[in-house]
This record gives C-alpha cells, structure tokens and sequence, in this order.
C-alpha cells in the first residue's frame, strides 16, 4: 500500500500549510473517469481484494488521499494512438509535465511525441494533495510509471489474445504491438480503437528498471518549450474569457488594520464598474485594468491599524510567544542520551544561536486567477501549487458542492512553496459572482510581497561538546518557528536533544522551497564550522570524522574533490566553506570561494561546486538546471534578502527595495550529479537549496575571520 | 487629450483607441492580446516587459504608449518568421535556458537588443546587458550560454 499512496503529509507539511480560511474537506467519492472519459468498453477486468479494503478508508483523511488504481484513471490510449496522462501535480519550472511523459513513453513504450500530460485540473485529473514536498519524483513518477506498465502488459495481453500466440512472444514498442514471427503489427490505437483501458493497477507491474531506460533517464528537452520561446504559451494571467472584466482589491495600508468605513459612490459612478463590499473583502471589477484602477482609486476608506511588532525586535519576540496548544510530537522533538553528560565528557564546548529573517518567494509571475460562473458551478484558471486545496477553499468560501468548482492550473511562472493557497481565486470568484461576468485577477508586485506569506523567521540555539580528537560527544539544537524540516543531524552524536518550538508569528507565513531546511542547515553546519576552528580540525575532515551515511559522505567526498578543498589557501578577504546535508531523500554537499576585498567591501561570491545525489536520475540536464537554480536562488536568502517591516507595514515590498540575485551576483557553478540507478529517485527543486548559505557564511569566515550567525549574513552588501 | 488610434507593432499597423497615458505593456496585452509580453513588477525592475522599440530594449510598463506611435516595436511574438524561430530563441531551447518560462520572453527581447548592438559579445557583456531582467528560477548561466551561443551561430550564419 505504501507505494500507492503519497504518505501523510505529516507535522512538517501541516504546520507548513495555511489554514487561513476554514479547513479542508476531502471528499472521497467524487473522481469519477467513467464520467469523464465517456463510456469505455470493459477490455479486462483484475478485480484487487485490495482495492475494497482500501475504498472502505483507513487512510488518515479516508481515501482521498490515496491514488486512485483504475488505470483509466491516469491513461488513455484514442484511436489513433495519442496518449493521454491525468496527473493533479502542477508544473510551475520544475519541469514535471518532461520528466513525468519520459516515465510513461518508457514504459509504455511509446515516443515521447505521441503524449500529452492533462495536469492540475480538478475536473480530469485524479486527486492530488499539491505539489510541494518534493513528492512528484518519488511518488508520482513511480505511479505512473506502473499505470504505464499496467497499460503496456494489457495490451500486450490484448494483442496475444486478438492473434491467438502466447504473450511471451508479444513485443510492445513505438507504440505499436507486434509479434515478429509473424510479422503482424499494430499501433496501440489500431488495437483499442480508443476504448478506455479498465484495468486495477497492481503493485508490482513489472516496471522497466532503471539501467535498461532508455527515454527517462536522458536529457530530453522541455517539451513544450517551444511555447515558451514565442511567447504563446498561456499563464493564468494571459487568459481571457468572452466578455470578461478586470478585478482590483481594495487592501488595508497594513497588516491587521480594520475597515471602520468606506464611500464607494464615486467608483460606482463609473461607467462599467462594478464594486463589492462583503464583510472585509471590498473590490472592483470593470471592463479595463485601468478603469478598474480608476474605480479602487476612487473608493474612500478609513481604517483603524492593528498592533503590529516591528522587524527589529523579531527573534525576540518569536522565543517569546510560542503557539499555544501545539501538541509536540515525534518529528518536533528527538532526545537521545543525555546533552548534560555528554557536555560534561566534552573538552570543547560551544554555544552560539543562528537566525534567519523572513524572505519572500517574489515568483516572477504574481498571484493570478480568472474566475467564470456557469450552469455548471464555478470555474477558475489560477497559478496554484494546491489545485484541489484551491478547490475546497473556493467550495468552503461560496457555500458549494466540491463538484461544482473546478480549478484548472496553466503551466504556472514559478512558485517556489509560495503558491499554496487561493486567495486570487477567492477574490477573482467574488468579483465575478458579484459582476455577473468573467473577471481576471492579477496581483501587483507589491500585492504578492504583502499579502501573499514569507518563509518564516526564526531562531536557533545551539549548545555542543566534543572530545580533542573531534568526536562529538553532545549536540542540544532548538529551533523557534522557522520550522522542523532537516533538524536532526546527520552526525553520530551519542547525546543529543533535538527541538522545535512553534512560535506565534506576527507575519503570515508558510511553506517555502526546502522549507526549514535551510535555517536548519544553516545552524547546523555553521556550528559545525565553528566546532572545527575550535578544534583545530579542516571543516571536511572533522566532518567525515563523525558522519558514516554512507550517501552523505559521498556527495560531500564528491563535491571537495571538484573544488579542489584543502589545495588552495584561504588568505585575507578570500576564503572557502564547505556544508552539507540531507533532506526529502537528497543528499546535497556544496563548498564556496567567496572574496570581500575590504573588511567592508562587497561580499562577492566567486565559485561554488554542488554535488548532489537522488537517486537514479530521471533527466539529467533538468536535474542540473534545478540544482544551479536553487544555488542561485539560494545566494538571496544566504547575502541579501530580508522583508523588512514595521507597525505592520511592508517596507519593501518592491523589486527596486528588496533585492533578488540577477546576472551580476552569479558565481562560476560548477554541479556533480551522482547517478545512483539502483535506488529509488527522490526530489531535487528544494533540496539543493539548504548548503549554499552555510558553505557561503563559513568561507566569508575564512576569508574575514568574522563569524556571521544571521541571514541574510550581508543585507548591505558587506559581512563587516 | 486625444487618444491613440494606430501602433505598430510587428510590421502590422494595428488600430487601437486607448488613451496616451496608458502603459504599452497594456495595451499590448489586453488590447493586441500579444500576452507573451509579461507583468512583472511594474517599476522597471524585472524586465519581464522587456519589447523592442525602434530596435531599443525598452521597459513596456514604463512606455507611456503615446511615446510609442510611429515606432517600430517588436515582441515576442514578432521574433518567429514563417515558422522559423530567431536563432537566440532556438538557442534558448538548444540550452535549455528556461525553468518556468516567464522571464524567458523578456530575456529574448533583452538578448536581441544586445545581439543588434553588439554582434559578438562576451560573457561579461552578456550578463551587464541583462542584468536588468530577472530570472526567479536562477538560470542566468543558461542564459549567458545561449546568447553566447546565439551570436555564435548568427556570425557562422553571416560568414560561412
């Protein structure tokens, strides 16, 4: 069973997740593909005793959690051959909508060509909990892949019986069924004449082993590139519908603040435009984005501000408000032996608390929603990592059937943990129920920094001991709001006690790419850092000492040696850093030359080597091209990014105030990908991500002799 | 004030009647529907916007459209002749120089501004022509190649 089902997303997902509006509701029997596909002649039939246990419930939130078997479901071959993939996963730069067609025309054994992937749209597509966590890869991947070997050994099995041989001598490939003895042949299509396929997909399909493929596990290019190139290719923000209008809303000056009243004469004077006031939602929509500007410009409004704290006096605040009520639980707290005894064998101790600010995602494509009302329900276009979570929050907000929302999800302008949740969706319907008309919904700039959510905030503690020889002995780490994720250590150390504190954050906040991982990381492998200058002992030696995973030691092994660590010497205002790790089933190593030509000159990162290793590898290229971004991406969080705020305002919520990397900041980048074809793949959009800020703190150490404990380690540009 | 009533855009004169203040990124996307022009911030910062006028990288969300009349402008969607792309289009693909695509317009118009200044340019020049344009996804590596690339193949093109 537990290949058939995404695991429970768990404490780290669930705290991660905005429960902004009433919560979720799954409902389990509304994924009908008889409806969907038209009705499909029963080609064959392999009931699963499973199947019924299964559909009875037992999975934590019943069996909406569980992958649907029916392989109709996820495939279907038409009659002249096009194959077609129904996933719920979104694409949003990940490059899924490749890498997942490369897994099923493997299989399948059909060219790449002959399929199109249906993703993210909850009236085709079998329920799906998001895309985040890292979960496309180890569980979509795998689904799919068997539905396709499910797909393939059916009609294998079709063709033997249709020419009367024995199975055995059936060969599937380029789409076609043959039997070469006889020289018959026959295209996937010619066979089912586009019936649908009823088939319960089995556990152990006989999948097409790694080493032996052929189509995944290359390089193809992103299929649908070419759209991307001319600019043809739709984002929610490029729709239009017929007759449709513009939305703007109406946001308070600050986080908090109350609507006390409002005068909406003057806008609604305006020809065209149409403005909303239900409870706190006040907006306009009207036939242009400049009249709708015009209309919001002209609704006067008094507010009365909430109290907000300020973003000087964060840390403190989030050690003391922690979250009421949150029950700790095995991932939040982790103890073995006793800190104290082991501090007390220890002949060099440290202590030292790390902190990271809040950063924004900035996806370059903001929120956007295009919402229709019909005979039907309510249909919504809109750039969103949750599309069913969409769904049951526009279900939730407008009193409907879950049956009667349908969200569907344009391949997306990033996301990066930040589009979790509906709020242009909401907004957009709301307008458009009120209209009586389509209305299209794009947030600005300063909207997406604002009222979108941060990566949170956070504080860690850590206290440690080691013997002179570089054993570690004792490791205490807690971690204060930024979040769980990556938190126990990879290191032997006999006494440990690991925790993570929830803390009531005055900012709105959730998931982000690697999520706590990163100030996890951070912590961690700075104080490590720290521990080996204590010690006398080179970072990667003191390292190895106490590390025996043997994929860890690997990438890090790897990533050293292509950096050349301990050949060249740190001199002043140039230095090395190494960090490693692992998260979501990915080990990451990364080392970092940065240079600061003064003791307040601009911190420059000028190389970083990354080695990193998930698995068997579906699409190099794709898995090189996410690991330089999240590398790059990185490099904001670690030097310069922070939101800045103050009595509830954002004080930078604009590219021209909050800096992003661009061309200038990027390093020489240098990636290893170690290929491990005989195990299962994992993710790889996040887990790059959580080395380059320590690899960096630590070789800006080296290079100035200044320990920095906070990110981003050089706001103004200098580390000094 | 009088509205506009023509822009050229793409070698086409297209009939319009917007007022002059109106940004040309609008007037592109919602009265041309040439969306692959894209929002991304509004101030000049992210060079998703980024058109051609009069062979000029400009900021479309900082054009006022009446500076635009009379202009030869060119998008995205002008770059492509009778199904063949622009060789730095091509050599964006042959890079692979694109996660979720959204810069990648802005990045193109940007690039063959770049090309028609200079033909051949390095790297470094590379980068400081376009270091105005945002990529979130990190693929400015990518990038540089493909532009390098893209001159590359233009200038083998134009001798061989």
């Amino acid at each position: 069973m537990a290949e058939t089902r995404e695991p429970d997303s768990g404490p780290e997902v669930e705290r991660y997740e905005l429960f902004a509006r009433p919560g979720y509701r799954f409902d389990v029997g509304r994924r009908d593909f008889c409806k969907i596909l038209g009705g499909g002649i029963v080609v064959t039939v392999a009931l699963d005793p499973a199947l019924a246990l299964q559909e009875s419930g037992g999975a934590r939130r019943g069996s909406g959690d569980a992958m649907p078997r029916e392989l109709g479901a996820w495939l279907h071959v038409a009659a002249d051959g096009a194959v077609t993939i129904y996933t719920g996963k979104a694409e949003m730069g990940q490059n899924i909508r490749t890498s997942l067609a490369q897994v099923v025309a493997e299989e399948l054994r059909v060219p790449l060509s002959a399929i199109t992937m249906i993703m993210a749209d909850t009236a085709q597509t079998p329920f799906d909990m998001g895309t985040f966590g890292s979960r496309t890869t180890p569980y979509m991947a795998p689904q799919l892949r068997r539905a396709a070997a499910a797909a393939r050994e059916l009609l294998i099995g079709l063709a033997a019986e249709k020419w009367g041989v024995d199975r055995a001598s059936v060969e599937a490939a380029e789409g076609r069924v043959s039997h070469p003895p006889t020289r018959r042949l026959l295209g996937f299509g010619e066979l089912t004449r586009g019936q649908k396929l009823v088939k319960t997909i089995g556990e152990s399909e006989p999948t097409i082993p790694p080493v032996r493929w052929t189509i995944a596990g290359q390089s193809v290019a992103k299929v649908n590139g070419r759209q991307i190139v001319t600019g043809k290719h739709k984002y929610t923000s490029d729709l239009t519908r017929p007759g449709m209008l513009h939305g703007k809303v109406l946001r308070p000056p600050s986080f908090g603040a109350a609507l006390l009243s409002m005068d909406a004469q003057e806008a609604e004077a305006i020809p065209g435009a149409t403005v909303v006031h239900d409870g706190d939602f006040v907006g306009v929509a009207a036939p242009s984005e400049p009249t709708a500007s015009r209309a919001l410009d002209a609704i006067h409004a008094e507010w009365k501000a909430g109290v907000q704290p300020s973003g000087g006096a964060i840390f403190e605040y989030l050690k003391k408000n922690p979250m009421e009520g949150q029950a700790f639980d095995a991932r939040s707290r982790h103890v073995v032996g006793s800190v104290e005894e082991g501090l007390a064998d220890a002949g060099t101790k440290l202590e030292a608390t790390y902190t990271v600010a809040y950063i924004a995602h900035v996806p370059l494509e903001p929120r956007a929603a295009v919402a229709e009302w019909g005979e039907g329900g309510l249909t919504v276009w809109t750039g969103t990592q949750r599309p069913f979570g969409v769904q049951a929050e526009l279900a939730e907000a407008f009193r409907l059937a879950l049956d009667k929302v349908r969200v569907i999800v344009p391949d997306t302008g990033s996301g990066y943990g930040g589009k979790h949740t509906g709020e242009a969706a909401i907004e957009a319907a709301r307008l458009a129920k009120a209209a009586g008309r389509p209305v299209k919904l794009v947030w600005t700039r300063e909207e997406e920094f604002t009222w979108a959510y941060f990566r949170p905030a956070g504080v860690v503690d850590v206290r440690s001991g080691a013997r002179a020889d570089g054993t570690l002995l004792a490791w205490e780490f807690h971690n204060y709001n930024s979040g769980p994720s990556a938190m126990d250590t990879p290191y032997e150390v006999p006494h440990q006690k690991i925790e993570f504190h929830p803390a009531r954050s005055p900012l709105r906040q959730g998931s982000y790419r690697a999520l706590a991982a990163t100030a996890n990381h951070f912590a961690r492998e700075t104080h490590m850092d720290e521990l080996a200058h204590a010690l006398g002992l080179d970072a990667l030696e003191f390292r190895l000492r106490n590390l025996k995973e043997p994929r860890l030691r690997a990438v890090l092994l790897a990533a050293a040696e292509r950096f050349g660590w301990g050949k060249g010497r740190a001199v002043a205002g140039r230095g090395f850093g190494l960090a490693c790790g692992v998260e979501k089933g990915g080990y990451i190593a990364a080392c970092a030359e940065v240079s600061v030509p003064s003791p307040r000159g601009q911190a420059r990162i000028e190389r970083v080597v990354a080695a990193f290793e998930c698995g068997a590898i579906l699409n190099p290229d794709n898995l090189k091209n996410q690991v330089e971004g999240a590398l790059i991406m990185g490099i904001g969080g670690a030097l310069f990014e922070a939101v800045e705020f103050e009595a509830g305002e954002v004080l930078n919520a604009r590219l021209s105030r909050y800096r992003v990397p661009r061309f200038s900041d990027v390093p020489l980048v240098e990636t290893v990908l170690l290929d491990r074809k005989d195990l299962p793949s994992a993710g790889a959009g996040e887990t790059p991500i959580v080395g380059l800020a320590p690899a960096v703190g630590n070789a800006l150490f080296s290079a100035t002799g200044v320990r920095l404990r906070s990110l981003p380690l050089a706001p103004r540009g200098s580390p000094g | 004030m009088d509205t506009i009533k023509e822009l050229l855009v793409n070698g086409t004169r297209h009939s319009i009647d917007v007022g002059p203040e109106r940004s040309l990124l609008g007037v592109l996307r919602d009265e041309l529907e040439l969306t692959g022009t894209k929002y991304g911030c509004g101030e000049g910062q992210c060079g998703a916007c980024t058109v051609l006028v009069d062979g000029q990288a400009a900021r479309s969300c900082l054009v006022k459209v009446g500076s635009a009349v009379g202009k030869a402008i060119t998008t995205i969607e002008g770059l492509e002749k009778d199904g063949q792309l622009h060789p730095l289009q091509a050599a964006f693909l042959e890079a692979g120089a694109m996660q979720c695509g959204y810069c990648t317009a802005g990045m193109i118009m940007a690039g063959v501004a770049l090309l028609g200044k200079n033909p051949e340019p390095g790297e470094r020049d590379v980068a400081r022509a376009l270091e105005g344009n945002l990529c979130r996804c990190g693929t400015y590596p990518r990038i540089v190649t493909a532009v390098c690339a893209a001159a590359r193949s233009r200038a083998r093109s134009t001798h061989g």
